[in-house]
């Protein structure tokens, strides 16, 4: 009886809301995409960490700024796999303020315990040219989603889904489009499928055979969309591969010590039961 | 706790110490000798779990304070410092933002088993409302640190909660500005919010004494309701509860490290990964998932005041439950009418959980209500009638004739 009461008000529930769920999405979902850092095993691919490097450093750092990853993070275990030599000689190519011995403002070759300099001054100017500050980069992979509505989110605990940003990214980046004929966007306004609202600030900022890759990777905006996006999940997560090859460990001890615990647990209370 | 003890150490330095200290005493007598029912299932595993949870809580807390600046401009880079530059930063970060969600986890099945199984009820009305202040601080607790990373979430969250005293007539503006520090949210609030955060903790850990020693006057309830009344009927605390206490906390620390390692972002808000801005508010704001019953409650009563009133009492209510409930029965065992209103008030819950993240809008609104109204109802109607009106099933005479059969 009580379960029979469980199920009825579960699927009363359910009925009631999935007409309302189905409302939400005038914005299609992103299309979720191989990533060779999700799930309990994953890890970076260091090639393609440094082709997303390459892109951001010759396409988005014209205006993102990624003001928490420093320049000896490339160095990084679990990271682009740069040596420490390669990091500092790619510090060595940016130019950042500082004040000399005399107190006078100068500019000097980066060092790798620098971070990356901001292309913009201040926010004031940041904003000047598309009326929105373009965000800072250093954890957007985190700072994105998208709504995955009710039962699939309960879903993702177990499956370890969790790449909703890199997805949301990487859709974001292939999803520009002429506008349908009913859409009228404002001045400067550019349509993207995939942008809640569909009026994103940001103009393409990609286009097939802008950057060039040295181990003949094809130079199209997926491959391009999909590195940058892998690239930024290093850069606001920078300890991932660590953290799961951890969690391994963590999870086989647990359950061992688990099983002894119930064995010993069965032995103590075989006397009283 | 319960009487003098038969503890005598066998040490000659412990035996000098006892006799100028006895708290070796007081150990044996509370985690040793202490009479546990026999029959506690693994329901009651989780008040141990909560106190790990707790020191877990306040020795990540304690470290990541090291690390972290309380200043609106420095918070959000010294967390991702913490992330970043601190060795295992990451780590204790992830076990602390997850282990709230994990204390809230455990406080709640913990408070379901003791609805379920009636153990608010006479001789343990103070150990249930001590249990009640505990939650209460931790709630408080758990909002005060989702300010601390100073992300978009943590921002909004805390203007939209603290703008809830401005409901108070007359005084309600006054009282937010003086919770703020200010005329708006800003570093003075992130201030006070850090030191509160540091502070509470340790207030939850005095009234877990209290809750403690109460539950060790009054002895544990158990799934029969029924009081012991042999020896047989109980089994001391060590080793019996301690195993199996040990066990299902290792068990409840494979959740946690799932959370931590695997999917450590799931139940935080990706709005908080991006700094503060006082300018720009986000879509939708959304209190961390613990909260989200409480804020469906809140937005289903269109005025303000009576729906910070319902948000309130909604919470306050559990701490009259032993009155409310006027059944002499204790556990849902031999009561099937309670059983069922039980169950749908634990789903109701649930619902309201889920209708906090939706947007105050349409269908939304509607169901909260609803749900609002037959919450309530459980604790103004059904349970005071029940005690009335529910034919319960026999209770067995002893614990242990309900475990052993009629042979004991």
């Amino acid at each position: 009886m009580t379960k029979t009461l469980i199920a009825l008000s579960f699927a009363a529930f359910v009925a009631a809301t999935v007409p309302a769920a189905a409302q939400e999405h005038d914005t299609p979902q992103p299309p979720r995409l191989k990533w060779t850092f999700s799930g309990p095993f994953g890890k970076f691919d260091e090639a393609q960490l440094q082709r997303g490097f390459k892109i951001y450093r010759e396409v988005c750092a014209n205006c993102h700024s990624m003001e928490m990853v420093a320049f000896r993070n490339l160095a990084d275990a679990g990271g682009p796999g740069y040596t420490p030599a390669q990091a500092a000689a790619v510090a060595g190519e940016y130019k950042i303020k500082d004040i000399d011995d005399l107190g006078q403002p100068i500019e000097r070759a980066g060092r790798p315990a620098d971070h990356f300099p901001a292309p913009f001054a201040n926010e004031a100017a940041a904003k000047a040219q598309y009326g929105v500050a373009p965000p800072d980069m250093s954890t957007l992979a985190k700072a994105r989603t998208y709504e995955r509505g009710f039962p699939w989110f309960v879903f993702d605990i177990v499956t370890q889904y969790q790449e909703q940003g890199p997805d949301y990214i990487a859709a974001i980046l292939k999803g520009y489009e002429e506008p349908p004929k009913d859409v009228h966007l404002p001045e400067g306004g550019n349509y993207n499928k995939y942008f809640p609202g569909h009026n994103i600030a940001m103009p393409p900022p990609l286009q097939a055979g802008q950057v060039t890759f040295d181990d003949g990777s094809p130079t199209t905006i997926d491959q391009y969309a999909k590195d940058v996006s892998s690239f930024l999940v290093w850069a606001a997560e920078p300890h991932l591969v660590a953290r799961k090859r951890l969690g391994f460990q963590v999870m086989l001890f647990l359950i061992v010590l688990a099983g002894l615990l119930y064995f010993t647990k069965k032995k103590v209370w075989s006397a009283v039961h | 706790m319960s009487g003098p003890s038969t503890y005598q150490p066998q040490n000659a330095v412990l035996q000098w110490f006892e006799k100028r200290l006895p708290i070796g005493g007081l150990i044996h007598s509370s985690f040793v000798a202490y009479p546990t029912p026999r029959n506690l299932n693994y329901w009651w595993t989780f008040g141990g779990i909560l106190s790990f949870m707790l020191g877990v809580q306040i020795i990540t807390g304690v470290i990541l304070t090291m690390h972290y600046t309380p200043q609106v401009d420095l918070a959000f880079k010294s967390v991702e410092g913490i992330m970043r530059d601190v060795n295992y930063g990451w780590l204790l970060r992830y076990l602390h933002s997850n282990g709230a969600s994990m204390f809230f986890v455990a406080v709640y099945i913990h408070m379901f088993r003791g609805i379920y199984y009636g153990s608010y009820k006479e001789p343990r009305e103070v150990l249930w409302i001590l249990g009640v202040i505990i939650y209460l601080l931790m709630m408080a607790t758990g909002f005060l640190g989702y300010t601390l990373p100073w992300g978009q979430m943590s921002f909004w969250g805390a203007t939209v909660i603290t703008n809830l005293f401005s409901a108070i007539p007359g005084v309600g503006e006054p009282i937010v500005n003086w919770l703020w520090g200010g005329y708006a949210v800003g570093n003075p609030t992130l201030n006070r919010f850090f030191s509160l955060h540091y502070l509470l903790p340790f207030v939850i850990a005095g009234v877990v004494v209290l809750h403690v020693w109460a539950l060790h006057v009054a002895g544990q309830n158990n799934p029969t309701g029924v009081e012991p009344k042999t020896p047989g009927d109980t089994v001391p605390f060590t080793p019996y509860a301690t195993i199996k206490d040990g066990f299902f906390m290792v068990c409840f620390c494979i959740l946690f490290a799932w959370f931590v390692f695997y999917v450590p972002n799931f139940l935080g808000h990706a709005d908080n990964y991006i700094t503060a801005n006082p300018a720009v508010t986000p879509t939708h704001i959304v209190p961390e998932w613990y909260y989200l019953p409480f804020y469906a409650i809140l937005r289903a009563i269109p005025d303000k005041l009576l729906g910070v009133l319902a948000l309130g009492g909604s919470i306050v209510i559990l701490a009259f439950l032993p009155w409310l409930d006027t059944s002499p029965v204790r556990s849902a065992r031999y009561r099937p009418l309670f059983r069922q209103f039980f169950w749908l008030w634990v789903i109701v819950s649930v619902g309201l959980g889920w209708l906090g993240a939706k947007p105050p809008e349409g269908i939304y609104v509607i169901l909260a209500r609803v749900l609002t109204v037959y919450y309530f109802g459980f604790f103004i109607v059904i349970l005071p009638l029940l005690g009335i009106f529910e034919k319960t099933k026999p209770l067995p005479n002893s614990i242990s004739e309900s475990v052993l059969g009629a042979k004991a």
